[in-house]
């Protein structure tokens, strides 16, 4: 396995508030190397955006507790951007790692020219006069497939459609050739058809400039079409880290399968019900003791004592590259996986 | 954007034709006989009645409203002979009460009452917006709370307590201000320290209300627009705060605030009422109060109501011109 180029070790996100400390993300660990897809995937609130953010330096440090770990190993030696001067992390901002986000309407200044804002990230890291600019920002725009891009580099905003706008959001994310893109739900706020375009658009890229990419998502969907490899998180921490395959096929913990079969499939006959997971996830104000996911799991009754109830489980490695975070065995978590997802799967 | 500065400049017209008629109905249904006020006590029925046809009081208002428009571009003649007078175009009509035309009148006021407004607002402005500003940099903090003290008394404290406070227990105890000298006319450009003296404690009391105003709406817009995506996506490309500030934040945040400024100015260019009353000063707003309550000065009050409609149906237009400059949604074709 090759070095990975982002290792995060033991992070944690809280966020202090006057009811109490939000445990927005606990215990997060996980690494991407250059040219891999890693997706995170979980509900709202499951702390996938915050540990993110986190690695970005993007949290106000005055009102954030961060703590652990986040190292960047960049060619000039690795620098750990949670403990690194804030001003050192903004210089590796849009150079060594850069971010998308879910909602590009929003997410561009609506005063200044496509042109303008794409010229100004790449003149903050390159020496160039602001033609210079806008023509490496021509360029970028027609590398991410906008048509006419040496016209419309001109154009603002609001003159570009959603998934033309995403399309910016990358273009100007990979100006300075970063090694690291956060792509935080890029697909969300579009149209299922420009969602595929886009999935594909960052898969080209990825190829294009080798880069280490996270894809941050809810849509088990996207996860399927474009990860190497899968952190799904719930209440804060990761609870099932694995390749893809084996969280489809062999999901070890029971969130993930629930997940899973809460979807509908084109392979089953209609006539029955999606599955649910009953409940609401916990506040992330004072959590519970235990296993965060213990009043909505199906299983918790099959392990002994009361395990469940009074020791909180360790993301433990369960299988080869395959670590889930619950009290039940290996044999446990195969027993009960339904057998009809793993079966229909392969 | 030409075609819409024209087709703008057309509204703009029609309103204030609209305005000037609007007023010579209002005039009309006085229960006020202007021709009846020229002569005092010495008034007997003739001389009512012929002063009323010297000043063209004598025709329906419809016809009045047409001299008067056409006196606005070519002048006016009124009466005949030995008694005649003119006054030129562009004509206001003519103040019986000051003897004068008005234009001459408006004329002499115009530049107190300018001076007034540009210089609070250039005070209201600066002082307004750059405390928002460290107001929203430092939200919660030292800055934030004097600002928010600021505010509060700002706010709180009407023109004509201010101004009073001002005017007695800092210009006049400090001897900043000659009491004798107040409401005489020094020329910036013979007197620029008389000039200096004489408005810098009313325009200080006119921007006190309007800074507040301005430091809230600030401090709010700049924290709203702090949250926006964009400035999260600035953050992102690895810009320092100080750029994101200058350069995205307060790009965004201080558009709106071109709007209710240029509305303000233009309010104040048709007089400070209570300002100019306090500080005695000869301007546009004691003009028209006197004409209205002292004088029943038809004519001034025509011509003052007339100029504030225009004053800020054309700060309307600049504003909406600038903002289609700022903001290139609202561009158009």
């Amino acid at each position: 396995m090759t070095t990975p180029f982002l290792e995060v070790k033991n992070l944690n996100v809280s966020f202090p508030t006057e009811d109490g400390e939000v445990m927005a993300s606990q215990d997060i660990s996980f690494n991407v190397a250059l040219g891999e897809t890693l997706a995170i995937v979980g509900e709202s609130g499951s702390g996938k955006s915050v540990s993110n953010l986190a690695v970005m330096g993007l949290h106000n440090r005055a009102r954030t507790n961060i703590s652990g770990e986040a190292w960047l190993n960049l060619p000039s030696g690795p620098v750990d951007v949670i403990s690194a001067p804030e001003e050192s992390v903004r210089r590796l901002r849009g150079k060594s790692m850069a971010m998308i986000f879910q909602d590009p309407m929003s997410a561009l200044h609506p005063y200044y020219s496509i042109g303008d804002q794409l010229s100004e990230a790449w003149r903050l890291y390159n020496e160039g006069s602001k033609s210079d600019g806008l023509k490496r920002a021509a360029q970028m725009l027609d590398l991410v497939g906008i048509p006419d891009a040496s016209r419309r580099v001109n154009e603002y905003p609001h003159q570009f459609s959603g998934g033309m706008r995403q399309r910016v959001m990358i273009a100007m994310a990979l100006i300075n050739n970063p090694s690291l893109l956060i792509a935080d739900e890029p697909t969300t706020a579009l149209d299922v058809t420009v969602q595929s375009q886009i999935l594909q658009l960052l898969r080209d890229m990825q190829k294009e400039f080798n880069m280490a990419v996270i894809l941050i998502t809810h849509d088990l969907g996207v996860v399927a079409e474009v990860a190497d490899r899968v952190n799904v998180m719930y209440a804060g921490k990761i609870v099932e880290q694995a390749g893809i395959d084996s969280i489809y096929y062999d999901s070890l913990h029971p969130y993930t399968m629930g997940l899973l079969s809460s979807i509908p499939r084109v392979d089953q006959l209609g006539g029955h019900r999606l599955k649910t997971i009953p409940g609401q996830p916990p506040s992330l104000i004072g959590l519970p003791s235990g296993c965060s996911f213990r009043s909505r799991c199906e299983y918790a009754g099959m392990v002994s004592g009361n395990l469940c109830a009074t020791e909180a489980p360790l993301l433990d490695l369960k299988a080869p590259l395959h670590s889930s975070r619950c009290h039940l065995s290996i044999q446990q978590l195969n027993d009960v996986n339904p057998s009809d997802v793993r079966s229909a799967h392969k | 954007m030409l075609k819409y500065v024209t087709k703008r400049l057309a509204y703009t017209a029609v309103v204030l034709v609209l305005v000037s008629l609007v007023v010579f109905i209002i005039f009309n249904f006085l229960p006020i006989d202007p021709a009846r006020l020229t002569c005092g006590k010495s008034c007997f029925p003739a001389l009512i009645e012929a002063n009323r046809h010297r000043l063209g009081l004598d025709v329906p208002w419809w016809e009045q409203w047409f001299r008067f428009m056409h006196g606005l571009f070519a002048g006016r003649n009124y009466a005949e002979g030995a008694a005649a007078l003119h006054c030129g175009a562009p004509s206001f009509g003519y103040s019986f009460n000051q003897h004068s035309c008005v234009t001459s009148i408006i004329g002499q006021a115009f530049p107190v009452t300018f001076s007034l407004a540009v210089g609070s607002f250039v005070l209201w402005i600066i002082v307004g917006v750059s405390l928002g500003v460290v107001a929203a940099r430092f939200k919660g903090r030292f800055p934030d709370r004097i600002a928010t003290a600021f505010v509060l008394v700002g706010t709180s404290l009407p023109t004509f307590i201010s101004g009073i406070l001002i005017l007695l227990f800092i210009a006049l105890k400090f001897n900043l201000l000659n009491p004798i000298e107040m409401g005489m006319w020094h020329s910036p450009f013979t007197d620029p320290f008389g000039y200096f003296k004489e408005f810098i404690f009313p325009c200080i009391t006119l921007a006190l209300a309007y800074a507040a105003t301005y430091t809230r709406f600030t401090r709010s817009n700049v924290i709203e627009t702090s949250s926006e995506d964009f400035i999260r996506t600035a953050k992102a490309k690895g810009l320092s705060n100080r750029v994101i500030l200058r350069k995205h934040t307060l790009r965004a945040a201080l558009s709106p605030i071109i709007t209710i400024a240029g509305l303000d100015f233009a309010g104040l260019l048709g007089g400070a009422i209570i300002t100019e009353g306090i500080f005695n000063l000869p301007g546009l707003g004691r003009l028209s109060i006197k004409a209205v309550l002292i004088d029943y000065d038809l004519p001034v009050i025509l011509a003052t109501t007339l100029l504030a409609a225009a004053f800020v149906v054309i700060a309307n237009l600049l504003v909406d011109i600038a903002y289609a400059y700022i903001d290139p949604r609202v561009r158009v074709g």
